[in-house]
Parts: structure tokens; C-alpha cells; sequence
């Protein structure tokens, strides 16, 4: 709230009709293009998505309806989608909580290192470059240079020429069910990492250079200074961080669609956005792929009420 | 300030001698860093390097090997760029690209000048929805977009595919679900700007428009190129849309002519790897050229 001396003079004198009804006119040209697209385009076509999944929805149309069935057969029949039956489960949710586990996890922890490290070196800008100019790369291009990277000719893969050089047998990293998820989730993070890092790295920028020296006279190490002083203020950084890391994991595709085009050997690289492609446009069941979007919304509710409410809280402040 | 300033620079060593010895201190980090630097970097060489060999180079010898067997070539660049159309797709990126930047910039703006400067009713209430709107999975608009966009050519033209046979349908989608992060991010920048000025301007008899175009937008030249690159580099590595709005195979974008160079000749090195490569050039670009909008604008992406 600035309570400059100009805005005594600036502020007109309310008239008749009250000032908010005259300017809501004013404002209508302003918000009417993005209000209109943004019904259009993304309200309505959610409440139709949410409609077409108690559809059959065949040829992306409203057919029939069938109440909760998409639902139902999602959640116990679909073996590609959900497996509860066979330990240990499988499918694509659960390899989505693979996702949702690991790869902030592994973001988190290499962005926060190399954060903490580049600030203690000369060299700083041009790590901190090599580190982000992958976060610029399309996930395509991060795909093919990976599928390079996991070739499992040890004369093209430099992962397997190293596993060939130490006398082991060349592994075929996204071509088998055991490591294609974790193959492709060390290149998401490869690609991610940067991103966290150029976070935390302005937080810790933020704080007082003082502080730091202070506690050093007085005889603390230097984890002292990370675990008492750096990590207890780059909480909130990192809470950020992590919420975006999930909601870029929940939406995954493009990275597991271009490694492993089919979801990999017997679909087990599939996540839940890689079925709702699959659903919906392989296989024209618009019904149920609309019904695992939905199922995608309703995992992200719980992001977005946290945004309205850090919101909220930002905007009592101004 | 200066205090704190020397008290810094006094802590720090002064002699040359004590300058090795601080770096030497420091070699378990050096050492740490250097070592995470060689492995993020090597993918990406490895690529590039792996793009200018000929095709029997790559399926014989590892790409580490053409740094002592010196036998580069553009004879790939040739192939995927004509044979294999990514020049055309090339230009059909940039087709796609700027529209779908430039379109939810100049409507974003004009909604969060709205938000930010002009009073109406609802106004905190209408810009939360807008905020809950950002998280919303694309996945769920898909199906019933494309619907609309069939009727709507249907209604206009009697052509089903009036919109989906062109790019319009992708620059609409790209646009739409920009805008919410558009004006967050731009309406967050506007409240920042001086009231005073904005009074002033008011007082002097100025419409909306004139303040909004004459003074808003050149005093937020920074905001709006940090979103400018964000979304244009957004669009530019984008698949999962394209595959969707995008049903001529003469418009696809380079992301879908990889994946198309994938399933047709499977996992064949030289062509992936030069078209990836071509793929990443411009993004390149603009993040050395503009690094500084470009993390500006993912730092307050965080959000998106």
C-alpha cells in the first residue's frame, strides 16, 4: 500500500452512480476476449470431459450411457492401467507413483547439491549453464539423446560400452520391464534438475552473505551452516519447487511416448497421460480415455487448492 | 552497506598464496562439480557429435572414438532435412510458435490490465478461478475441443475440417491454456508498476486504452518477454498437442517428424540424432542469447 502524496489529489470524488459500476463497463473490452476463449476452450470442455466419461463416447461423440462402467473397469479390470491383483501391483498409476516418488525426490536432492556447491566456486555461471541448457531442450530431443545414451549396442551406448569395457554383458535399458521406467525417469531428471537448481540457487542468493559469516567466526562448519541456517529458509523455495515437480509428472508424456513408442515391452512404461492418449486416439474410446482425464484432474484438485490459498494469502499482503 | 560490503571482502583471503590455499581446500567441491558438469554435458555431446558421422561410423564405433578418427560429414543434415522434410517442418515450428505466443500475450495482457488497474465487480473472485485454471490438465479439454472445432467449421463452412486442416486449431489450444499463466504473471507485474502514475495519467483525461498501450505496456517490456520466451519455447518443444490439433502430415512440426522418423525407420542414429539436433538449435539460441528473460520467466512458471 503506498500512500504517495499524488494520490490525494488523484483520487476523483464519488458520484452518483457508484464508481465500481462505471468502471465494471470499462473493464469488459479488457477481460472479454480471454474470458470468452477460456470458457469456451477449457470450462466448458471440462465439464463435457467430466459429462463423456459416463459415456461411451465412441468416435469422441455421446453415445451411450453407462453411469460409472469407465470407471469401474479403469480401476479393477484394466491390468494396463491398474493391477491390484498380482503382487507386486502394476500398471500405469502405479508406475506413475514411481514417477511421483522418484523423480522429485531425485530433482530435490542433485538441485539442491549442485545450488549449494556452485555458489562456493569462481566458476558458478558456467556450471550453472551446463547444468540448465538441457531444462531449454524440447522432451523429444531429450528422448533421442537418451535413447542414445541407453543404446544397448556397447559400439553406440556409452553406458553399455562402459558395462562392455568392465567385462559385463550390455543391458538393454528401455527395452526390458525391470529398468525402462527408471531409464527414462534418470533422463527426465536429467533434463529437470537444472530447473530446481536455478530456484534454490536465487533463494540463496537471498540470503544475508552476514549471516553466513557470522556463523562461520563463531566456529560453525560448513554443514552447520547448510543444515541450520541454508535449508530452514529455502523451505518454502522448496515446497514451490516440488509441487511444480509433481505437476509436471502427472502430465508426463512426450518423454515415454518418443523412448518407448508403444509404452515400452508389454506396456510398462505407460503412465496415466500415456493411457488417455492411447484410449482416446489409438483406440477411439473417448469414453474411457475422458474417464482417466478425469481421473488426471482429480489427482491435480489438490495442487490447485494449495495455489488458491498461497495465493490468497500473497494477495492480503498487497 | 559499504560496512557490510568490506566486512566480506576483509573475510575474504588477500595474498595470492592464500587465494591457492582457500582453492585447494576446495578440491573435494571441485572435484564434485567438475565431475557433474563432464556427466550432464557428455548426453549432449554425444548426441551432436553422433549427428556429423557417417551412418557406418556410428553403427561401428562408439561417438567418443570420432574424436581421434576425424571423419565428420553433413550428409545426415542433407538427408533428414529434404529426404525427410524437417526443413519444411522447420518452418511449420515457427508457424506454430509464434502465433501461439503472440496471441495469448497481447489478450493475457489486456485481461491482467483489467485485473490489475480497473475496478469491477468480482474481480479478486473471477482472477482465483483464473489461478485454478493454470494446474488443469490439457488432457482433459482434448477430445471436446476437437469437437468444437468440427462443429464450429462445420456451422461456418460446411467443412468438418476447416479448423483441424490448419494450424488454427493448435495456435487456439496453445493460446488458451497460456492465458491463465499469462495473466497471472503479467498481472502480478502490473500491480508493481507506480499508482501514481497510473492516476496521474487518469487525471490527465487518458481512456484505459491509452494508459494501457502507452503506459503499461512500455513500462513492462521485461514481464512480457519473459513470458514471450517462455511460451514460445514451450510451443516450440511441444508434441503431445501438435499430435493432437495437427492432422496433415504437411504441417507437422519437427517434435512430430522425429517421432515419425522413430516409428518408420525404428531407432536409426544418424537421422534421430541430426534431427534432434535441429530441433534443439533455436531453443539454444534463445536461452544463451536470452538467458536472463528466459529464467525470469521459469521463475515465475514455477508455478504453472
Amino acid at each position: 500500500m503506498t500512500t504517495a502524496p499524488g494520490s490525494i489529489v488523484a483520487k476523483p470524488p464519488r458520484q452518483r452512480t457508484p464508481l465500481w459500476k462505471r468502471e465494471g463497463l470499462q473493464a469488459l473490452p479488457f477481460l472479454a476476449p480471454a474470458l470468452v476463449l477460456l470458457g469456451f476452450f477449457v470450462v466448458v470442455p471440462v465439464v463435457w470431459t467430466i459429462a463423456l466419461s459416463f459415456n461411451t463416447g465412441a468416435g469422441l461423440r455421446f453415445r451411450r450411457w453407462i453411469g460409472f462402467d469407465n470407471y469401474e473397469r479403469l480401476l479393477t479390470r484394466d491390468h494396463r492401467f491398474l493391477d491390484t491383483e498380482s503382487f507386486p501391483w502394476s500398471g500405469a498409476v502405479i508406475n506413475n507413483l514411481r514417477w511421483v516418488i522418484l523423480y522429485p525426490t531425485l530433482c530435490l536432492i542433485l538441485g539442491l547439491i549442485t545450488a549449494v556447491l556452485a555458489t562456493r566456486v569462481s566458476y558458478e555461471r558456467v556450471f550453472k549453464s551446463i547444468i540448465f541448457v538441457p531444462m531449454a531442450i524440447s522432451a523429444t530431443a531429450v528422448a533421442v539423446i537418451w535413447l542414445l545414451v541407453y543404446s544397448p549396442d556397447p559400439q553406440i551406448g556409452i553406458v553399455n560400452a562402459f558395462i562392455d569395457r568392465f567385462g559385463g554383458s550390455p543391458v538393454s535399458w528401455v527395452g526390458q520391464t525391470n529398468t525402462v521406467n527408471y531409464a527414462i525417469i534418470i533422463a527426465y531428471v536429467w533434463a529437470s534438475t537444472g530447473f530446481v537448481m536455478i530456484v534454490l540457487s536465487a533463494a540463496l542468493k537471498g540470503i544475508s552473505q552476514e549471516v553466513i559469516e557470522a556463523a562461520r567466526t563463531d566456529g560453525a562448519t560448513e554443514w552447520d551452516i547448510f543444515r541450520r541456517i541454508q535449508l530452514p529458509l529455502l523451505s518454502l523455495p522448496i515446497a514451490v519447487v516440488t509441487v511444480w515437480l509433481i505437476v509436471n509428472v502427472i502430465k508426463v508424456f512426450d518423454i515415454i511416448y518418443i523412448m518407448t513408442p508403444g509404452g515400452g515391452p508389454g506396456g510398462a512404461s505407460r503412465v496415466i497421460a500415456f493411457s488417455f492418449f492411447v484410449e482416446t486416439f489409438e483406440n477411439g474410446k473417448g469414453g474411457y480415455g475422458a474417464a482417466v482425464a478425469v481421473i488426471m484432474l482429480i489427482l491435480i484438485i489438490p495442487i490447485m487448492l494449495w495455489q488458491i490459498r498461497r495465493f490468497r494469502s500473497e494477495a492480503v499482503v498487497t | 552497506m559499504t560496512t557490510a560490503a568490506e566486512t566480506v571482502r576483509v573475510a575474504r583471503p588477500k595474498t595470492t598464496t592464500a587465494r591457492l590455499t582457500a582453492f585447494i581446500a576446495q578440491t573435494p567441491v571441485h572435484i564434485a562439480l567438475i565431475g557433474i558438469a563432464i556427466i550432464w554435458l557428455v548426453p549432449t555431446v554425444g548426441l551432436a557429435v553422433t549427428s556429423f558421422r557417417p551412418r557406418p561410423d556410428i553403427a561401428s564405433s562408439g561417438w567418443w572414438t570420432a574424436f581421434w578418427n576425424w571423419d565428420w560429414t553433413l550428409k545426415n543434415y542433407d538427408l533428414v532435412l529434404n529426404a525427410n522434410k524437417m526443413g519444411s517442418s522447420f518452418l511449420n515450428s515457427a508457424l506454430i510458435a509464434v502465433p501461439s505466443t503472440l496471441l495469448p500475450l497481447f489478450i493475457g495482457s489486456l485481461a491482467a490490465f483489467a485485473f490489475s488497474w480497473i475496478r469491477f465487480p468480482f474481480r479478486d473472485t473471477i482472477f482465483l478461478a483464473i489461478v485454478a485454471l493454470m494446474v488443469v490438465p490439457v488432457q482433459t479439454a482434448f477430445v471436446p475441443m476437437l469437437v468444437e472445432f468440427q462443429d464450429i467449421g462445420e456451422f461456418l463452412t460446411g467443412r468438418k475440417d476447416l479448423i483441424t486442416s490448419t494450424y488454427a486449431g493448435l495456435w487456439i489450444a496453445h493460446t488458451v491454456f497460456a492465458l491463465p499463466f499469462c495473466i497471472f504473471l503479467l498481472r502480478n507485474f502490473f500491480i508493481t508498476l507506480p499508482r501514481d502514475l497510473i492516476e496521474a495519467a487518469r487525471v490527465d483525461g487518458a481512456s484505459n486504452w491509452k494508459i494501457f498501450f502507452k503506459v503499461v505496456l512500455p513500462l513492462s517490456v521485461p514481464a512480457l518477454a519473459s513470458f514471450a520466451i517462455f511460451q514460445f519455447l514451450w510451443v516450440w518443444n511441444d508434441l503431445l498437442m501438435a499430435l493432437v490439433f495437427i492432422q496433415e502430415s504437411d504441417l507437422w512440426p519437427m517434435t512430430i517428424r522425429i517421432s515419425q522418423l522413430l516409428s518408420t525407420y525404428g531407432v536409426e542414429f544418424h537421422l534421430l540424432a541430426s534431427g534432434a539436433f535441429l530441433l534443439m538449435v533455436v531453443p539454444l539460441i534463445v536461452f544463451f542469447a536470452l538467458q536472463r528473460y528466459f529464467v525470469q520467466g521459469l521463475l515465475a512458471g514455477s508455478v504453472k
